[in-house]
């Protein structure tokens, strides 16, 4: 299909007659769910991952609750000479890659050189890893700073390791745009497969939940200082006073269609048939945000038109004028309730860039077992917003085509179109969770001396 | 229609002062902008050096309040975007906002400000759970680096993408090269893109300390990045920032701009071998090569100059020129390479879109910059590596090349502005 952008010229990322890309494998760390059949039970259940940050006395801070993963033990899951050079970042995206790959089944090996790539987002880095370590260089000395801090830390560090573990030897990209980063790599996916990539690991994973970190996050002024885990996110509500951070995210498999069908695989969750990202006006500038024209773009990049679209998975920033933005936007996108908008993240905070590669998950669920998982918590939806929220228990719903959106911190946004897979209907689910597996890595090598 | 990326504007803040016109006179010159850290004490240091950029409050267009709210690598972001923005002499606004964007590079974002706001929140260290009665409210910027994105596209009225590019020391030149696909692609016309960093900051020294990445010559600052030499040890920490103004040729050519080269073609790869290690055989450089020229459409035999990445560590060196063999074959002896790195350091997301800017203006000027503190070739390095000296030469297509931590690899090609009607 050829789009075109409201100004008329072509909108790309593919070429026009090119099957969308489809999602093949997905790996979930989240902090009400490792894997994603476990993370999507507690989703549809309403069970929630916000809790205080434990490990240090939290509740000291103006903003204390995040989203935690819970109960994930790096030293059973990954090699065990991969734990003193990485953050706890680097260790929950290489078990989400991990699981992404067992699910799709892809074997990088067996595809022509140089066409598997990675493309993240991550936008605070190894931060607990750097917080050690800077403080090793300020109370003991240069002498004590790690030789894995200059790769522990910096944005590149998951896509460089998801690169080395799985051998992907293809382009390697990192975008960072806030939380709407997390959503680029899916555009950025659908480049590379373009440009003539057979496969891509796609999405994002955060974590900075240490004292600096959590200060960090309350630094942007968008926390919550609410303490009752069940009242602090409330996005699209009268009580909505700031969001949640949290950690995880989600890695998925991208391939091209024809790659995907080549190799037979077992399972297409959907296509990413659209993506386009904006930035908002200058203040002042008396021009509407970017949220909407993003969504427009990236549906008629899809071919889609609003009235096509089954759910929208909503940005939902919980401060009331960045509410009353979004539900702007989607009232002149779809009308007054003219669509089921949803927030699973009310159960997981915002995850900065691993926070749109789970709602992506979420829409790719959603199609495949027609039921979209309500926002949690929410009990006084504002009236002048007009969204039909999805609350309560989980709504039936047959649902083809989903709007993903989100929103960056400074004036990024980014949106997504993810539809049902075409042809034969998918198969049905296989049981995923955390496992083990052998140490398949290359052994140790000397460190002493770096490129850069 | 095929759609060709013109550079129309170039706005340089390097170490050797403010603007383009004192970056290109440095790389003629073949001096170097190497010294002793100015910016804090270094004397704890294995490396002690970095080519920083000297620009005073009063000398540069800053105002207190982005002096104070913004982080130096944004800083010189700022500074280098104004001038490639009066460079082209592009009207922004009057051009649909949706169809321009942003794409800056950088490897460690807002380091020098996070270490410093570290310090007044542990009391230097001291507190493992910071105090959070000092907090900046400017601390979220340097928490997330997209803030210079942010930044840039505020400052221009971009409303189309914005982001920040982060593969490491490949930031500078991903990020042009993901400028130069949204022009391709047909999303934008416009792109304000390029590379900044300002990691002169304890932390980020005392990392490449750790690994012995960085040159210990501490008692000759001047002539300690010397790629390609054999008495080389590592590279000199650096600062700076590169913008450009790209625009679609035709766009450009409509307004009757200044087109200073257009970039054909561009490529990344991730070596997949290890994060801060390099095969010796170069192949993952060698294929980002091929496959920016194959973008390009042009035969290795094109290429009349290759600006080298040429970092000065042992392995880097050796890596980048079995790459060229690789990928340029017997043309590889042919062609002039050359580092910058030898006069400006390394300033890691950033040195790759000032070596975009260098190519600009070496195709531009007709000459190559020289490699610095090139005396005694390495027998392993063993192409012609322009030392000591510039060298006049016409230039209609030049590769330039970047490596770095994560494995990543990555090519760009450059040629003059095409005459007549591209197919």
């Amino acid at each position: 299909m050829t789009a075109t952008s409201v100004t008329g010229a072509p909108v790309t990322g593919l070429s026009a007659g090119t099957a969308p890309p489809v999602v093949t494998g997905i790996g979930v760390v989240a902090p009400n769910g490792l894997g994603v059949q476990e993370w999507w039970d507690a989703t549809l259940r309403g069970e929630s991952g916000i809790r205080l940050v434990p490990g240090y006395d939290a509740a000291r801070y103006p903003s204390p609750l995040a989203g935690v993963v819970t109960g994930f033990d790096a030293a059973a899951m990954l090699p065990g000479r991969l734990l003193p050079q990485t953050d706890r970042v680097t260790r929950l995206a290489l078990v989400a890659a991990q699981w992404a790959f067992e699910d799709s089944g892809a074997d990088p090996a067996a595809l022509p050189e140089y066409t598997t790539g990675v493309a993240t987002s991550n936008a605070t880095g190894g931060f607990e890893f750097t917080h050690r370590e800077v403080r090793k260089l300020w109370t003991e000395g240069p002498g004590r700073v790690s030789v894995y801090e200059s790769f522990a830390w910096f944005y590149a560090v998951n896509t460089g390791q998801i690169s080395i573990r799985h051998g992907l030897r293809g382009p390697g990209s990192v975008l960072v745009a806030d939380q709407a980063g997390g959503l680029d790599t899916f555009g950025q996916a659908r480049r590379m497969l373009g440009k003539g990539a057979a496969l891509v690991v796609s999405g994002g994973v955060e974590s900075a939940l240490d004292p600096w970190g959590l200060l960090s996050h309350h630094s942007g002024g968008r926390l919550s200082g609410v303490r009752d885990p069940a009242r602090a996110y409330l996005p699209f509500d009268e009580a909505a006073a700031g969001h949640v951070p949290g950690e995880g995210g989600a890695l998925l498999v991208v391939e091209s269609a024809s790659a995907a069908a080549e190799r037979g695989a077992r399972q297409v969750y959907g296509q990413l048939a659209g993506h386009a990202s904006t930035f908002d006006p200058p203040p002042g500038s008396g021009r509407p945000p970017g949220l909407a024209r993003a969504a427009r773009l990236a549906l008629a990049q899809a071919g889609v038109a609003p009235a096509d679209v089954d759910v929208v998975f909503a940005d939902a920033a919980a401060r009331p004028a960045l509410d009353d933005a979004e539900a702007a936007a989607l009232e002149e996108l779809f009308g007054p309730y003219g669509v089921p908008v949803t927030a699973p993240k009310t159960l997981t905070g915002r995850l900065t860039a691993g926070g749109p590669p789970l709602d992506v998950v979420a829409a790719l669920l959603t199609l495949r077992h027609g039921l979209i998982p309500p926002t949690a918590h929410v009990e006084r939806p504002v009236p002048r917003h007009r969204l039909d929220l999805v609350r309560g228990e989980p709504r039936p719903a047959r649902v083809r085509t989903a709007l993903v959106l989100a929103r960056g911190h400074g004036g990024f946004n980014s949106a997504l179109v993810v539809t049902a897979p075409s042809g034969a209907p998918a198969a049905p689910d296989a049981d995923r969770g955390p496992r083990t597996e052998p140490d398949a890595d290359r052994g140790p090598r000397t460190e002493e001396e770096g490129i850069a | 229609m095929s759609r060709t990326v013109a550079i129309t504007g170039i706005g340089v803040m390097a170490p050797s002062g403010v603007g383009r016109k004192a970056f290109w006179d440095l790389l003629i010159s073949g001096r170097t902008a190497t010294r002793t850290i100015t910016s804090f004490d270094p004397a704890r240091f294995r490396s002690r050096m970095a080519a920083e950029v000297d620009f005073t409050a009063e000398q540069s267009t800053l105002t207190p309040r982005e002096l104070r709210r913004l982080d130096r690598a944004a800083q010189l972001a700022v500074l280098s975007t104004r001038e490639c923005l009066e460079d082209s002499g592009i009207e922004l606004d009057t051009l649909d906002p949706g169809r321009i964007g942003v794409s800056v590079g950088t490897a460690v974002g807002g380091t020098t400000s996070l270490e410093r706001e570290y310090l007044v929140l542990s009391d230097s260290g001291r507190l493992w759970e910071v105090d959070g009665s000092y907090l900046s409210p400017h601390l979220y910027d340097a928490f997330v680096p997209s803030s210079f994105a942010a930044e840039i596209a505020m400052m221009t009225g971009a409303e189309g993408p914005a982001a920040v590019v982060s593969t490491g020391c490949t930031s500078g030149i991903d990020a042009v090269g993901h400028a130069r696909d949204l022009i391709v692609e047909g999303t934008v016309d416009v792109m304000i893109a390029g590379g900044t960093d300002a990691p002169v900051s304890p932390i980020a020294v005392a990392c490449f300390d750790a690994i012995k990445a960085t040159s210990p010559r501490n008692d000759d600052p001047e002539h300690a990045s010397r790629p390609f030499d054999r008495t080389r040890d590592g590279f000199v920490i650096a600062e700076g920032a590169a913008m450009l103004v790209l625009e679609e040729l035709e766009h450009a050519r409509a307004r009757g701009a200044h087109v200073y080269a257009v970039i054909d073609g561009h490529a990344s790869r991730c070596n997949a071998f290890h994060m801060t290690g390099l095969k010796p055989d170069g192949r993952e450089m060698a294929d980002a090569i091929t496959s920016a020229l194959d973008e390009a459409r042009l035969a290795p035999e094109a290429v009349d100059y290759v600006n080298a990445h040429g970092s000065g560590t042992k392995q880097n060196d050796r890596h980048e020129t079995a790459a060229f063999k690789l990928a340029l074959g017997e043309h590889a002896y042919r062609t002039p390479v050359s580092s910058i790195k030898s006069m400006v350091g390394h300033s890691l997301g950033a040195i790759g879109s000032i070596e975009i800017a260098a190519c600009a203006l070496a195709i531009e000027f007709g000459a190559v910059p020289p490699t610095a503190n090139l005396h005694e070739a390495d027998p392993e390095c063993d192409l012609d590596y322009v030392p000591l000296e510039a060298r006049p030469r016409d230039l209609g297509t030049v590769l330039t090349v970047g490596s770095g931590f994560g494995g990543f690899q990555s090519a760009l090609v450059l040629s003059r502005e095409p005459r007549g009607v591209r197919v």
